[in-house]
């Protein structure tokens, strides 16, 4: 029988603490209803080491988690809570991780091995602002009133909170991703069954202990750790859960989208994979492109939904360019997350270690000259380190298939603008793309012409809470996190006609 | 620098507070350049509490110079959304965190009951601190679609350095709702307090400190209107004026602004706000929100419900239960547990609403209650209702800004809706009906920056509030506040127009 909670001992920062294992509903962690041995194993990537295991939620487990989330709803949350109201909580919330964030940093890193640093200063600071952001956002949920027959009519649109929302989030970004997610639909009014990453759901454990610590009223959030075909499933496909917002892979994005379809017609956003390219036109300053091409593809290990996984070079500054991509690719550091001299950590599990493999495998297979990396690490812990290929092609597996998800960057050349832009805009992906150029006119043409949700122009993967990510094409149409147009997904517009003044002839 | 120390020993609070009672310019307090004082007077009995550092011209002109140089230098877009929003969040926090003796104070200076200056006062400036941080982030312009060669878009940019001219009734709450938008959208400010009422403003001027504002950001120049407020209206340096006081001052400022360097301005002015009630109404709620919409802050407030018109099938029944109501109104020490009214404000406001009241018996009306002061210390005036009230009587047609009702009987709707239009100001209006048709029309047919329907004095800081006709330009409060404390810049990018 699963425990409801757990010690573990962070060796490197002689911590210990206990974290919470069970299920998280109606604020208090419980076992599951009706498999209460089935277990979810965590595996710390930099060593191999079982970390602890976790309750594996199971179908009955979400259907009583949707039904406290839907009778918060109806009763403590939903429209039954002022902006006000709830704009203090998403403070509080904001403030308690704040306190706790050297803990949750540390527990972010030994579960997804990122570096300690980078999951406090980053995910952790972003995350923190991202829940003021929406906070602020709480109480300035407004709709229109619309002109139509002074004197017979007045019409008005009111945004209510969508619902009970089944939130899917990814591992790269553990906690992070569930700011993103929680941040705009507490906001909106919105009641929540989070299933967090099989691979990843510790954070997400311990930031439900914040949730009822700041006083959000039960089943407001609920928390079920479980395997992607069982919890995730079950959500998509409920019959009482309003919405669905899932981040992943494009493949499981399918079946989320295909369960909503034949279920409830539950709406749905979806934030993909991409296959994200970056330009460097002959005009752009190169050691900053340099700089940035590495943050693109390298940063999170390159577990990034937004990846500048394939890079085109002007064919003029080629040579130069990527020589200098080669020398500053080599400086980063690839080790354990609790080491100083980390810039990235190892990749989240053995899976996605024997998948990035497979495809560096599969670049040499087909052709493509490895010009650094490649080189498997001896030893425990799934690190890879930098890996640049090429003399690439379309037709090759590293170019044209699916995100590898992983530090290896496949290189280009172009001639002409045009030329340039057709390969960047050669996928079935669209969710991120970057320009370097000094010329203003080039910047905005090549911005305007890029296919993808978000463009940087001399950056790259930088975002802000307060601008939209989302993707084109099949990176996810269906919605944008962040900035005011999140609050979209979590509302429902009710359009009212209040007649006072039209009598009605009958029979017509 | 000097201060002033208060020892509360009262029912309602216990406590110690202390104020500065320098000028607040660039971070810390100063003396006046002309060593004037100006005397703070207890309204509950006419004694003088303390004296305060009385700011003019020179003044003035120290702190928009030192404003501007911290719009320029540390402030405006060089801080960004999110900082700005955290420092108004700490402001609002430390507000909080100290809210009983701010309570306590404003009850001293301006009069009101501990219980409204704390759960309302208090709460709505700890509130509107908050709402407004969370704009901070959130200013956003629109990028319009026009040609494929050019990007335009715009921004709204800070206005720059502004000044803001807080009347008496509301002290603390109308800083609050000035200060607000103006910080949040990364202006400059230089607050003028009433001279009547400036020990809450001086109180908060740490707490500026204490929350993170740069020097210069927010200053606070005591002084009076002719001097230090003509002085704002004029200076050159001063991008914006917001003023919320008398239509007489409104004119004064909107004047000055033209002959100087035609500086925007926004005011909140004064009203004569009608109750128009119907006969089909629930009578006990109609009575309560009415009486709160006249008597609350002791008639003090811009949008009182100084005009009721009583529709002839009901005018029986509501006036002998408004007058019920009224007569158990309690009137006595602010810091009494069961104090409703306290004094007016100022031996000026006195004499201006007694004599209010002597000419509207004089013109014919008939004093039904009240009409006396109370007590023989200080500045009570008892709630009072005129009854036979005719549409030209100097009590229907002029803001008294006291604890005086004019009530006047109607027939039919439009009649009703003709009289509550008929005036000069246009601030806000209620309407007491069950009839959900009838509510709405005639909510939309007053002339009114604010219709409230089976209530009154109802305010959300989430919902603009402002006036119509001589009531002033402009809207305070909500989304829309945020207008008036940017500019609005247009950029054209041209992207490959060739000539």
């Amino acid at each position: 029988m699963a425990s409801l909670s757990t010690r573990i001992v962070i060796r490197a920062t002689n911590r210990e603490l206990d974290i919470p294992t069970g299920l998280f509903i109606n604020n208090e962690f419980v076992p599951s209803a009706d498999s209460p041995n089935d277990l979810i194993h965590l595996v710390n990537p930099a060593t191999e080491e079982t970390i602890c295991t976790v309750a594996a939620g199971s179908v009955k487990d979400i259907d009583i988690a949707v039904a406290a989330a839907r009778k918060a709803f109806n009763t403590t949350w939903g429209k039954n809570v002022t902006g006000f109201e709830r704009s203090k909580l998403l403070n509080k919330l904001a403030d308690l991780i704040e306190r706790d964030q050297d803990i949750l940093a540390e527990v972010e890193s030994l579960n997804n091995g990122k570096p300690f640093k980078i999951a406090r200063d980053f995910d952790i600071g972003d995350t923190i602002q991202c829940l003021r952001y929406y906070a602020g956002w709480a109480d300035k949920i407004t709709g229109q009133t619309i002109e139509v027959d002074n004197k017979t009519k007045l019409a008005f649109t009111r945004h209510d909170p969508i619902g009970v929302c089944g939130q899917i989030i990814p591992w790269n970004y553990p906690i992070n991703m569930w700011a993103w997610k929680v941040g705009p639909a507490l906001a909106c009014g919105c009641t929540i069954v989070m299933k967090p990453s099989e691979l990843t759901p510790l954070t997400a454990l311990m930031l439900s202990k914040l949730i009822a610590e700041a006083g959000f009223p039960p089943g407001v959030v609920n928390t079920i750790p479980s395997l992607g075909s069982v919890g995730g499933a079950a959500l998509s496909a409920h019959m009482d859960v309003d919405k669905v917002a899932f981040t992943g892979s494009t493949v499981t994005g399918r079946k989320v989208m295909e369960a909503a379809a034949k279920s409830n017609l539950k709406k749905v956003s979806l934030e993909l994979g991409g296959k994200s390219p970056q330009l460097v036109f002959e005009s752009a300053d190169l050691e900053q492109a340099a700089n940035w091409a590495c943050l693109g593809v390298l940063y999170n290990t390159g577990q990034d939904c937004t990846a500048g996984s394939r890079l085109y070079v002007q064919d003029t500054i080629y040579d130069k360019f990527v020589s200098l991509l080669v020398s500053k690719a080599k400086e980063l550091v690839i080790g354990d997350g609790f080491d100083e001299k980390s810039g990235g950590g190892p990749l989240v599990s053995k899976t996605q270690f024997d998948k990035v493999w497979r495809y560096i495998e599969s670049g040499r297979a087909q052709g493509a000259k490895v010009v650094l990396g490649g080189q498997k690490r001896p030893g425990k812990g799934f690190f890879v380190d930098p890996t640049i290929f090429t003399d690439i092609n379309a037709n090759m597996d590293i170019v044209s298939a699916k995100a590898i998800f992983g530090p290896v960057l496949a290189v280009g050349r172009f001639k002409t603008e045009e030329e340039g832009i057709s390969l960047a805009n050669d996928t079935s992906y669209g969710l991120g793309a970057g320009l370097h150029s000094n010329d203003a006119n080039q910047c905005m043409r090549v911005s305007s012409a890029l296919e993808a949700g978000t463009v940087w122009v001399n950056q790259y993967n930088l975002l802000n809470n307060n601008v939209p990510f989302g993707g084109k094409k099949q990176s996810g149409i269906v919605g944008r996190e962040l900035g005011s147009y999140a609050l979209d997904e979590y509302t429902s517009v009710k359009a009212i006609h209040w007649n006072f003044g039209e009598k009605l002839d009958w029979p017509l | 620098m000097s201060s002033f120390t208060y020892q509360f020993d009262t029912p309602s609070y216990k406590g110690t507070s202390t104020v500065s009672t320098g000028l607040f310019i660039n971070g810390k307090f100063v003396e006046p350049v002309e060593k004037g004082t100006i005397e703070v007077v207890n309204p509950v009995n006419g004694k003088v509490i303390t004296s305060v550092a009385a700011g003019t011209a020179a003044d003035i002109d120290i702190a928009a110079r030192a404003a501007r140089k911290a719009y320029k230098e540390r402030w405006g877009l060089k801080v960004p959304g999110v900082q700005r929003g955290r420092m108004l969040n700490k402001l609002a926090d430390l507000l909080e965190a100290n809210a009983d003796e701010f309570a306590a104070l404003e009850a001293l200076d301006v009069g009101k009951a501990f219980r409204v200056a704390r759960n309302g006062d208090m709460s709505g400036s700890i509130a509107a601190l908050r709402y407004y941080a969370g704009w901070a982030d959130k200013i956003q312009g629109k990028t319009i679609e026009t040609n494929a060669k050019k990007l335009a878009y715009t921004r709204h940019e800070p206005v720059g350095v502004v000044g803001a001219i807080v009347p008496w009734n509301f002290p603390l709450t109308m800083l609050s709702f000035k200060i607000g938008p103006a910080l949040a959208a990364g202006n400059a400010v230089i607050v003028k307090p009433s001279e009547l009422t400036p020990l809450t403003a001086l109180r908060l001027c740490p707490l500026f400190v204490e929350a993170g504002f740069p020097d210069g950001v927010i200053n606070v120049v005591n002084g009076y209107g002719s001097t230090a407020g003509q002085a704002l209206s004029e200076h050159m340096a001063v991008d914006k004026i917001t003023f919320t006081g008398s239509t007489l001052t409104g004119r004064k400022i909107m004047e000055t602004a033209s002959k100087t360097n035609l500086k925007k301005v926004t005011l909140e002015l004064g009203g004569k706000s009608p109750s128009v009630i119907f006969d089909d109404v629930d009578l006990e709620q109609t009575v309560k929100w009415v009486s709160h919409g006249i008597f609350m802050n002791h008639g003090q407030a811009c949008t009182a419900g100084s005009r009721i018109f009583v529709q002839a099938g009901i005018y029986d029944r509501f006036l002998k239960a408004f007058t019920e109501h009224a007569s158990s109104l309690k009137v006595g020490d602010p810091f009494a547990r069961d104090t409703y009214q306290g004094p007016q404000i100022s031996q000026t406001q006195f004499e201006r609403i007694m004599g209010y009241i002597k000419s509207g018996k004089e013109e014919g009306a008939t004093v039904h209650i009240g009409g006396e002061r109370h007590g023989n210390e200080g500045y009570f005036i008892q709630p009072t209702i005129f009854t036979e009230c005719k549409p030209n009587m100097k009590i229907v047609q002029e803001e008294i800004f006291g604890p005086v009702a004019a009530i006047i009987k109607f027939a039919t709707e439009e009649e009703a809706i003709e009289q509550a239009n008929n005036t000069v100001y246009g601030l806000a209006c209620s309407v007491f009906t069950r009839d959900i048709d009838r509510a709405i029309r005639v909510a939309h047919s007053i002339e009114a920056g604010t219709a409230w329907i089976n209530c009154h004095n109802s305010s959300e800081l989430s919902v603009p509030f402002g006036g119509f006709k001589q009531s002033g330009i402009g809207r305070e409060l909500g989304e829309y506040a945020l207008e008036h404390y940017t500019n609005l810049k247009a950029v054209h990018v041209n992207i490959g127009h060739r000539l």
